[in-house]
């Protein structure tokens, strides 16, 4: 019922994109992330969606799978679509009323999507391929930097780590609930809207008191572990950048500096 | 009421890497009025196999006939099923909901429009046949005991009046008191209200006292089927499948097979302890 949806949610293979340093990757997200936005122009966003392409294949997740995460954003992405297309000013195509659409509106909203698709796939590969503990991990040692400002980035990773690794666990246990319910005649389908919000209580409560019950579960299990935070800790697994970190980057960078010269260009 | 499972099979994920054929062409027949046992490993497909029968789950391909009826076919209420086939889940208690237990237990009678004048009388019958006491029924759920709790998620669906209980390791996590009093208030039900009662466990113990016949399952098949004494026979069968025999059972068949003439049908220790008795007296004689 509830198992089609993908997003943040770790697929073990054993390509080199699974084998990229987490910090890595995630530097290389959030360049992407910023070259897609400096993207204006169709060649520019060629060049990006050959790169997500490529890696896409590199790291073998099937294509199934990543088109899936889609489906969950579509509805935004149609707002934003539809929000570009009605509402730009510019050379006017089609007009009824007070409805317009603009030359300019349709080229941004194309561009908009196109942006939007390529930016949801560019995140889900990070999560994709990085296991929450690496994910984490990574972001803790990009963050360390800023412990001298007194931001707790130990901490910070450690509950994006809980958060992560309880997605599917809580899940599966609303599928559970769900389950119970409707084998006492329960009914989420039928009804107006208020009737189906009210169908949610007898979801919704046994499904807090158990995500506070192993919250409470957790939190004793790591005191019994004498777990006390970031000082002084190490690590069984070291990060260390390998030349294939290296080449990965010089790629985005050369693709990047594509970008920039379509941007000046056209 | 009769259940009739025809080539039932459930692939989970079809059409992803992660695709997994829970149930493979499974056949089976639970007569009115039995109580049936249906052991497997974990993954054998026995949660699976039952979350068909209420129609939670649809099947890949395959039949269920509850009573005269395919449940899945078209224009079937699944759920007027699910009123009929009442299922209770592994840790039922974490479904508890409702600021008392007696609204709890009365959830999925109001789902049914059952009138309120007969809501409290199905309640108080509900709570006896479970063994919940009375006065616990105007206190919060999340204030009873384990097995308070589990009794009171027990009564949920059983004051719903099913003609099929089937219950999933009912017994989990309880203390061996609480287990014997949870399969001693099945045995009422069943015998009290001539339910069909499909019993899940992975605990042969449990089952061989109370099930008239028990089904194993292994791999998404029904590896065995039949009473307890013809199923717990073949012992080596049972442990390839990752099951093992009462421990009793096991102790006494290897002391037949020395040659002693004792019953082949006894799985508790008060009986083999009884059944040895006369055995030595026999000898002393």
């Amino acid at each position: 019922m509830l198992n089609d949806i993908t997003l943040g949610q770790f697929y073990p293979t054993n390509s080199i994109i699974h084998r990229l340093d987490p910090r890595m990757k995630i530097v290389l997200t959030v360049l992407l992330v910023v070259f897609l936005f400096v993207a204006d122009n169709l060649y520019g966003f060629i060049l990006m969606a050959a790169l997500c392409v490529l890696a896409v294949i590199v790291s073998t997740i099937p294509v199934g799978y990543i088109l899936r995460s889609f489906k969950p954003l579509l509805f935004i992405i149609f707002i934003t679509c539809m929000l570009n297309v009605f509402l730009t000013d510019g050379r006017i195509l089609w007009q009824y009323s007070f409805l317009k659409i603009t030359y300019e509106g349709v080229y941004l909203a194309v561009f908009m999507v196109i942006r939007l698709f390529l930016l949801i796939t560019v995140t889900n590969l990070l999560t994709l391929t990085t296991s929450p503990i690496l994910l984490t991990d990574g972001l803790e040692r990009l963050m360390s930097p800023l412990k001298k400002i007194k931001v707790p980035s130990h901490e910070i990773a450690m509950m994006m780590t809980i958060a992560l690794r309880f997605i599917p666990t809580l899940l599966e246990e609303t599928d559970k609930i769900i389950k119970a319910q409707s084998a006492r005649g329960a009914s989420f389908t039928s009804g107006n809207i208020f009737a189906r919000a009210k169908a949610m209580i007898p979801i919704l409560i046994p499904l807090f008191i158990s995500a506070f019950r192993r919250a409470d579960e957790l939190a004793l299990a790591m005191e019994c572990r004498c777990y006390s935070g970031g000082e002084n800790r190490t690590r069984m697994r070291r990060l260390k950048i390998q030349a294939r970190d290296i080449v990965a980057l010089l790629i985005s960078v050369v693709f990047g500096v594509a970008v920039l010269v379509t941007n000046t260009l056209f | 009421m009769k259940i009739e499972i025809k080539n039932l099979t459930h692939i989970y994920k079809q059409g992803t890497p992660f695709e997994k054929k829970a149930l493979d062409d499974i056949n089976l027949t639970v007569n009115d009025g039995e109580f049936v046992g249906l052991i497997g490993h974990t993954g054998s497909g026995k949660s699976t196999l039952i979350q068909h029968l209420n129609g939670l789950l649809k099947p890949s391909s395959g039949e269920v006939f509850i009573g005269e009826e395919n449940i899945f076919s078209k224009g079937v209420d699944l759920k007027e099923v699910r009123h009929k086939v009442g299922l209770v889940f592994q840790y039922p208690e974490y479904q508890l909901f409702e600021e008392t237990v007696y609204k709890d237990i009365a959830f999925g009678l109001k789902n049914y429009k059952v009138p309120e004048n007969e809501i409290e009388e199905k309640i108080k019958t509900a709570a006896r046949l479970v063994g919940l006491d009375e006065e616990l029924l105007q206190s919060s759920p999340f204030d009873l005991s384990g097995g308070q709790k589990r009794r009171a998620a027990l009564a949920g669906v059983v004051a719903m009046e099913p003609e099929i209980l089937i219950l999933d390791e009912p017994a989990a996590g309880l203390d061996p008191f609480g287990r014997e009093l949870i399969f001693r208030e099945i045995q009422n039900l069943h015998r009290e209200k001539k339910l069909t009662v499909i019993l899940v466990s992975h605990s042969m113990e449990d089952i061989a006292r109370f099930a008239d016949r028990i089904v194993v399952m292994h791999e998404g098949k029904v590896l065995m089927d039949g009473v307890p004494a013809e199923v717990f026979a073949k012992d080596e069968e049972l442990n390839n499948a990752g099951l093992d025999i009462p421990q009793v059972t096991r102790i006494l068949n290897s002391i037949r097979k020395m040659g002693y003439d004792i019953r082949d049908d006894i799985f508790t220790v008060e009986e083999a302890a009884r059944e040895l008795i006369k055995l030595t007296g026999e000898k002393n004689a």
